[in-house]
């Protein structure tokens, strides 16, 4: 179903125009057109490609931990090289891979998803790229510098407070950095799926990755503050020896771990509810069938998302927080287990009486459920108290949360990859070489991560760079390190897919035969993503656009072709330029301001106030310059277009004047000219 | 063909981890194992532990063997379109009750045994042990006596013991798994646990808690000695360190002790009232030395003593001014070894 024709174009009234400190760039591809674009689904791009950079350099640490531990009293890493290692690694891996590639898929789907033509505030979305991308290279340039973090992801206090040299100097204002980057993404992803859905996406429509992108959002939106008070006391300790965590002074160092882990526990479901998602999006379209039980998989996702914060204290069972407290702790952990196995059982049945095709994405996916539920498993073993003081800080730990955040999010993740690839790049992925990444990447995490449960429970501590023989730790630990390279070629095995696919046959818009919106824009979708924006009648809006059911409730596909299949039809072909819809222009200042927050904290690290303030003079002048920028570069087309009849649910530009002086969500200019997304330089 | 030439190669993939299931079932020696309790504490932690992992391997074979099947079973064979079921309401209430339930039946017995294990033995004979986490070293303080040891907590058998739990830097964490779960060690805070061997014999345990450069190298040892043993044990301890004979290279090594720097950081009763590291007074009397790593012999003091940092790396250990001459490692050693 289509809606009413954009009116005519109309010229804009003038803007004012202020001084100019730059001239707006114009560069429509290269590198200065990414540095400045606005654009979503570029900016899904940016994203998806850094944190798989992250991605290889957290794994080639994961490889050096392993190099290191794959024989009994080995010396391939000094202690301080392991520590700086695995410190790295789960910061890696944690903050700059899988936050951030979740991001990427928020970025690029949730527009397209709800049937959008950007985020609410696209050059906000600009500057949380930019500001995590300079927080992982501020936090990576601490090699470089005098050695990496090296007090655990986690940073327990007081161990960090009082290590010398600024290893844990450059974790703290990482962090920091990298917090404000997933902060501001969260309100402008909160806003945009609150207010930018299309007519008719009532909430109980949404796709659930939308759904699942949303509780997210508002973890990160109340986690990160916690965890950013945390690294700000310990950061005022280090820096102005404050005494928040000095045990001379009387601090309590459980002050940090409840901290932390009030942040960390809800943090584990913003790794994971997003790749729920994916998984809950693919498992339907390759079996033919809606997803099972929407509305309870809907809700069991906010329940997780609510329970997730009862939960911290499982982190801290050897800790001595009394018998009251493991108990209701205990208790609340066990039961997180219901939502999340309601889950598990809702992708079963979706696969069952399925019609399945045995694709990458969908491997990925089932593989997904498959790991996931040992994940889970492991978990409830964890929640038993007793048993915890016996596994805690053990590597049946490890095993555990690489079961859920490898053997689950990359898993989702990946499938997400093969699954979207084509409405991004426009052309499919090989499957025989997917095929192989999986299997491979399948039998590598198992070979890998199964004989950590063997370890732990064997009594390995989680943490210690080196071993004794004669403990019974050195085949498994031989095993794991054989399939740490193993993973590692699966991962060899997707680059070597990406490059090999590259000149693959368009794809079209709807390769798989899918059920949600972004499958009816083009593949790539043109700039501005739909030319007339959809209008929902249904869940699955563009499954039921293609078929309809017989009387025994099976699919058949509609013979007229309906206005919407036309529609589909005529996004595939739509024209690069459509002057008449106006997006927002590109603009340096995203990008110059997020600038700033490094030089601030390199400043701050060395205790060289003048380079500190100059850096929040230029992070200043960066918002200043944008709050004063124009939403519509000068001298372009100036179209309005009101005269699309559906109000606020059109896209940015149906929002002119909501920004609150931020001015994203109002309308841009189509100049420069949009450039084909998904064109990585 | 092709295409089962990849299931092929999934069942292989399927296979591989099956049997890496089961090798897992034999076990190989490993003295830190957490599944073989060698006193009544961790006794009632594996005894809880156990019927869960029997709950959990039902559930997960249960939910593998569906994932399995319905990817097999309803694969794409050019069957018809399937039916469009959006849901099953009793269904989704039935599993959302029975795990509920099912974690309800684990949630009695685990808030049970939580409550057991923090109530002190109630036993008249209790050992009262006071624990010191150092970086990367533990110390033990023997309440009623004053006896004051390190790395190897030396318990009778058959008697609970009550372990203070203290720490001077950093947090650590306290672990015998064949006798109890861990407890962490919290500076500024004080935690207790209690911990029963059945049996005389050694078991050894770990630090658990991340706590600096050499957390890997901060081990320990229970040494369980029968009632008799240990009250001897205890005598000894008590009494005053050796006197080397006059002239003996034990006696030189005292002056080695007391010339270059060691007297500063270590005590032995009467000679020297150092406070940093451990207690030598009864040096010789311990099986291991510098957190448990190294057995206590002279090719191993004599790689300690020579540079404490190679043998440790991060330790607190540092010999003042020049390096420990061949012939001073000699004497010193000499010297230990008298301090039975």
């Amino acid at each position: 179903m289509t809606v009413t024709q954009p009116a005519p174009a109309l010229p804009s009234p003038e803007l004012a125009e202020p001084r100019r400190l730059l001239r707006r760039p114009t560069s429509p591809r290269g590198a200065w057109a990414w540095m400045t674009s606005i654009d979503h689904k570029k900016i899904g791009i940016l994203y998806g490609v850094t944190s798989f950079v992250f991605f290889l350099l957290g794994g080639l640490e994961a490889l050096a931990l392993r190099v290191q531990l794959g024989t009994p009293d080995n010396t391939f890493l000094s202690p301080e090289a392991y520590n700086q290692m695995f410190t790295m690694h789960g910061t890696t891996m944690v903050f700059m891979v899988i936050m951030p590639l979740s991001a990427a898929f928020v970025n690029y789907l949730l527009p397209l998803m709800i049937g959008a033509r950007d985020v609410a505030f696209p050059r906000l979305n600009a500057f949380s790229y930019w500001v995590f991308l300079f927080g992982g290279l501020f936090t990576y340039s601490s090699f470089f510098l005098g050695g990496a973090p090296n007090g655990g992801w986690f940073g327990y206090q007081p161990l960090g407070r009082n290590m010398s040299g600024h290893n844990i100097d450059y974790w703290v204002f990482g962090l920091q950095i990298l917090g404000i980057a997933s902060l501001t993404g969260a309100i402008n992803l909160i806003v945009t799926i609150i207010n930018l859905r299309a007519p008719g996406m009532s909430l109980m429509r949404m796709p659930i990755f939308v759904w699942m992108s949303l509780v997210v959002q508002f973890l990160l939106l109340f986690a990160l503050p916690i965890i950013t008070v945390a690294l700000f006391l310990l950061m005022f300790d280090r820096l102005f020896a404050t005494n928040f965590f000095n045990i001379n002074a009387g601090a309590d160092p459980l002050l940090w771990q409840h901290l932390f882990w009030l942040f960390g526990h809800p943090e584990v479901y913003i790794l994971i509810l997003p790749a729920m998602g994916i998984v809950s999006e693919i498992l339907p379209v390759f079996s033919r069938k809606p997803l099972f039980g929407y509305r309870v998989m809907v809700f069991s996702g906010i329940a997780i998302g609510f329970m997730g914060w009862g939960v911290w204290a499982h982190h801290m069972f050897a800790t001595g927080i009394g018998p009251v407290a493991l108990s209701a702790f205990a208790a609340s952990t066990m039961f997180i287990a219901v939502p999340t196995g309601v889950k598990i059982f809702n992708w079963i049945s979706t696969l069952w009486k399925g019609k399945i095709r045995i694709t990458v994405p969908l491997l990925f996916a089932v593989g997904f459920v498959a790991m996931f539920t040992i994940g889970g498993l492991s978990g409830v073993t964890h929640a038993v108290v007793p048993s915890d003081t016996q596994q805690t800080d053990t590597y049946y730990i490890v095993a555990h949360f690489h079961y859920v955040l490898f053997g689950g999010s990359m898993f989702g993740l990946f499938g997400g990859a093969y699954y979207w690839w084509p409405k991004v790049r426009g052309h499919l992925l090989n499957e025989r070489v997917g095929k192989l990444h999986f299997w491979l990447m399948f039998l590598g995490f198992n070979m890998t991560f199964a004989p950590f449960h063997l370890l732990g429970l064997q009594g390995m501590p989680r943490r210690v760079y080196t071993y004794p023989t004669g403990q019974g730790w050195d085949f498994w630990n031989f095993v794991a390190s054989i399939g740490s390279f193993v993973i590692a070629a699966s991962v060899l095995v997707f680059m070597y897919n990406v490059w090999a696919s590259r000149k693959n046959p368009k794809a079209g818009p709807d390769p798989w035969d899918a059920r949600t919106l972004e499958w009816s824009a083009a593949s790539p979708p043109a700039e501005y993503n739909f030319a007339e924006i959809p209008v929902v009648t249904s869940l699955d809006d563009v499954w039921h656009r293609k078929y309809t059911e017989d009387e025994r409730g099976r699919p058949v596909l509609r013979e007229r072709r309906t206005d919407a299949e036309a529609h589909e039809v005529a996004s595939a072909d739509e024209p690069e330029e459509r002057p008449d819809i106006h997006m927002p222009s590109p603009s340096y200042w995203p990008i110059f301001t997020a600038l700033g927050l490094p030089i601030i904290s390199y400043g701050m690290i060395y205790k060289s106030w003048i380079p500190a303030a100059l850096g929040g003079i230029w992070t200043l002048a960066g918002i200043y310059a944008w709050a004063l920028e124009p939403q519509t570069a000068p001298g372009g087309h100036g179209h309005d277009d009101h005269g699309e009849g559906h109000g606020a649910a059109g896209g940015p530009e149906g929002h002119a004047g909501s920004g609150s002086g931020d001015g994203d969500a109002t309308p841009g200019d189509p100049e420069p000219e949009p450039v084909p997304a998904g064109d990585p330089a | 063909m092709r295409r089962i030439g990849w299931r092929a190669q999934g069942g292989r993939a399927a296979l591989v981890s099956l049997a890496a299931v089961v090798l897992a079932g034999c076990a190989k020696v490993a003295p830190q194992t957490t599944l073989e309790p060698k006193g009544p504490i961790a006794r009632q932690i594996d005894n809880l532990i156990d019927p869960v992992f029997i709950v959990a391997g039902v559930v997960f074979v249960l939910v593998q063997a569906l994932v399995v099947i319905a990817v097999l079973k309803f694969r794409d064979r050019g069957q018809e379109e399937p039916e469009q079921i959006h849901g099953n309401t009793a269904l989704e209430i039935g599993w959302t009750l029975v795990p509920a339930v099912i974690l309800l039946l684990i949630a009695v017995p685990t808030i049970k045994t939580i409550f057991d294990l923090s109530r002190p033995a109630e036993a008249s004979d209790t050992l009262e042990v006071t624990v010191t986490g150092h970086q990367f070293w533990w110390e033990y303080l023997y309440e009623d006596s004053g006896v004051l040891s390190a790395n190897e907590l030396v318990i009778p058998t058959g008697r609970p013991v009550e372990l203070t739990l203290k720490s001077v830097d950093v947090i650590h964490s306290y672990w015998i798994p064949a006798l109890a779960g861990k407890t962490d060690v919290i500076p500024g805070r004080v935690n207790r646990m209690t911990v029963v061997a059945d049996e005389p014999g050694e078991y050894p345990g770990q630090c658990t808690e991340y706590c600096g450069a050499s957390h890997a190298n901060m081990r320990n040892v229970a040494r369980a000695l029968d009632a008799a043993d240990f009250e001897e044990w205890l005598a000894a301890q008590q009494r005053g360190p050796a006197t080397p004979a006059e002239g003996s290279a034990a006696a030189e090594g005292l002056e080695v002790y007391g010339n270059r720097g060691c007297a500063g950081c270590h005590t032995i009763t009467g000679v020297s009232e150092g406070k940093v590291g451990p207690n030598l007074t009864h040096f010789a009397d311990r099986g291991t030395f510098a957190g448990s790593i190294f057995e206590n012999n002279g090719e191993n003091l004599t790689r300690w003593l020579t540079d404490p940092q190679a043998a440790k790396p991060g330790n607190q250990m540092v010999i003042p001014g020049v390096p420990l001459t061949p012939e001073e490692i000699e004497q010193l050693i000499a010297y230990l070894e008298t301090l039975k």
